[in-house]
């Protein structure tokens, strides 16, 4: 990760904007919008679920890894199509998201965006219980497409809840 | 005690031809769980605890379970391996709380008893008192209070452990063709790609039954079947040891048949031509084994599966937490050989299995509607019958003679094989 530095406040809009695309994604998910989703990220992307007790001993297995918008729409699909599992609703929680904005001349970062974002999912199954699913949070490489919207590049949501509640279906 | 079918009268049971009959009560007696406890897991089996690669350097350690008691694994200044229960001998407190490290000694926070990585009592603090105070009786010997060790055996870089002091030998109690297979995956030093935890709200022998089942593999893994993975008229096999706990199923990628699926799928809701992936590299793989296997999932009885699909390779550990919770502890590795381009390629081939693997989060879900449907159930019992209904080998798919295997050996090491038929 880059050197953090302090917003200015010249970049409340921004901000906002950061936050509305880190929002939006779960908010995607949760209403079940799920056709939607991949075109939050970049073509080229990289969307990593992952333990933090992976990515603590540095090693690479992952939940869920898509290098592609491509394979997030094959994860949708899975999901519409293939996949069996329980009925199940997912509400997200999120922090606030601290932003790491490139310095001017930065070289090779222009333009990147780097957001960080702590997210809890509940769940909630047939029995009508909610519990806390997955707790973790997402480190998001942003950056502003031609049409002028923001995308992820690269989204990781590592999480803390390594006990995995019966499978995981739906991105986090 | 009639435990026989209900709906099916025992008189009129034999018309329907050879099957297994397993009563309920299995699933969700707390008192035949904790009979499991003493006379599977802590009784005459070998249950797996470890890779050694997990530990691989002297002070390494890991703690984990057999059954449902806690364990240590260590590797020592030898480089020898032990397993010790991970209860200190004072007052029963957990001596290690991580879930793994590297330290020289094994030291309970209580009141800093101190043990070797070989479970030895080596220090006991204010031991001869302090100032002519207190003290251990002249008398106490450190000796007599290590660390409850379990024999350990390996093979092949896999760990396994256990209480008992009369089982065989590890590779005796596997058997030849079980020690074929683990010596054809772990056939060179691996190295651990990642760890991935699936609790299940379920009875850990409805997880055995479903690693026995090759019946289910193309119809509850839809993602398998459509993209020619693994289906039931592929060629394949089922094969037990000699005692039948044990169970290999394989399947070869290559022989897919597409007139006879299309035959066979007919009637059902796998067969779906117009599903296509947009990123087909996740399916991306490369030949690396001598034979044309790419489908393994060795079940050794009672706590772990073995398993190679295409290009990953893992071991499931069964944790098991009561009658109706287990979790499954993934642990995913590579060769240490292994090229850039092959680590890539398993890592992103994961995407298939663990707790978020399109084709095997779903055996997470079906343990789970057996065990809710079961709560009234004790006095009923399920049919077993696809593929003969006798422990049979099989040279196809589509039989559930290794879960029948199953239950007649665990019948006999529980002491309930009436509840077995």
């Amino acid at each position: 990760m880059g050197a953090e530095r302090r917003v200015e406040a010249g970049a409340g809009d921004l901000r906002r904007e950061v936050e509305d695309l880190v929002a939006r994604h779960a908010e995607l998910i949760d209403e079940d919008r799920l056709e939607e989703w991949p075109e939050l990220f970049t073509e080229q992307c990289v969307y990593k679920i992952i333990a933090r007790e992976n990515v603590d001993r540095g090693l690479p297995i992952a939940a869920i890894f898509c290098d592609s918008r491509k394979m997030l729409v094959d994860r949708v699909v899975s999901l519409r199509q293939a996949n069996i599992y329980p009925t199940h609703h997912y509400r997200h929680i999120l922090s606030t998201t601290q932003l790491d904005l490139p310095e001017p001349g930065e070289p090779g970062a222009a333009g990147l965006i780097r957001a960080r974002t702590n997210y809890v999912v509940f769940q909630t199954r047939n029995n009508g219980e909610t519990s806390i699913y997955n707790a973790g949070r997402y480190l998001d490489e942003i950056v502003r497409g031609e049409d002028g919207a923001l995308r992820f590049k690269s989204k990781l949501a590592v999480f803390d809840t390594n006990r995995i509640d019966t499978l995981m279906v739906r991105p986090i | 005690m009639d435990i026989a079918n209900p709906q099916s009268p025992p008189e009129n049971q034999a018309d329907e031809g050879p099957a297994c009959r397993v009563s309920y009560k299995v699933f969700t007696d707390r008192e035949i769980y904790d009979r499991e406890q003493e006379t599977i897991f802590r009784g005459e089996t070998w249950s797996f605890v470890a890779l050694e690669a997990e530990v691989p350097e002297a002070g390494d350690y890991k703690t984990t379970y057999v059954g449902d008691t806690p364990v240590i694994v260590t590797r020592d200044a030898d480089g020898a391996i032990n397993v010790v229960e991970n209860r200190c001998a004072h007052r029963g407190a957990l001596v290690c709380r991580e879930l793994r490290g590297n330290a020289p000694s094994l030291e309970c926070v209580y009141h800093q008893w101190a043990y070797d990585l070989k479970g030895e009592l080596i220090g006991v603090p204010f031991r001869r008192g302090i100032r002519g105070q207190g003290g251990m009786p002249k008398e106490f010997d450190m000796k007599r209070h290590a660390l409850v060790r379990l024999r350990v055996e390996t093979i092949c870089g896999m760990v396994f452990a256990t209480f008992s002091h009369t089982v065989v030998g590890l590779r005796e109690y596997l058997g030849p063709l079980p020690v074929e297979h683990i010596e054809r995956i772990m056939n060179r030093p691996i190295k651990v790609l990642g760890t991935q935890r699936q609790y299940i709200h379920g009875n850990w022998k409805l997880y055995a039954e479903n690693t026995r089942d090759p019946y289910h593999g193309s119809l509850l893994h839809l993602f398998h079947t459509t993209f020619g993975l693994y289906r039931s008229t592929q060629q394949g096999a089922s094969r037990m040891d000699e005692s039948k706990r044990h169970s290999l199923l394989y399947a070869i990628a290559a022989s897919n048949d597409e007139s006879a699926d299309k035959e066979v799928y007919g009637d059902s809701r796998t067969f779906d031509t117009g599903f296509a992936l947009q990123d087909p590299s996740l399916l991306k793989s490369r030949k690396e084994f001598g034979d044309d296997i790419t489908l393994v999932i060795l079940a050794l009885f009672p706590n772990v599966v073995l398993q190679q699909i295409s290009n990953t390779l893992a071991v499931r550990q069964t944790v098991t937490y009561g009658p109706d919770a287990f979790e499954l502890v993934w642990t995913q590795f590579g060769y240490a050989d292994d090229d850039e381009e092959m680590t890539a390629i398993r890592v992103k081939q994961s995407n298939l299995i663990g707790p978020a693997g399109v084709i095997s989060m779903e055996d997470g879900e079906a343990v789970e509607i057996v065990q809710q449907a079961l709560a009234r159930a004790q006095d009923d019992t399920s049919y077993i019958a696809m593929g003969g209904g006798r422990p049979d080998d099989a040279d196809h798919l589509v039989t559930e003679g290794p879960i029948i295997g199953f239950w007649k050996n665990y019948g006999e090491l529980v002491g309930i094989e009436d509840l077995v038929d």
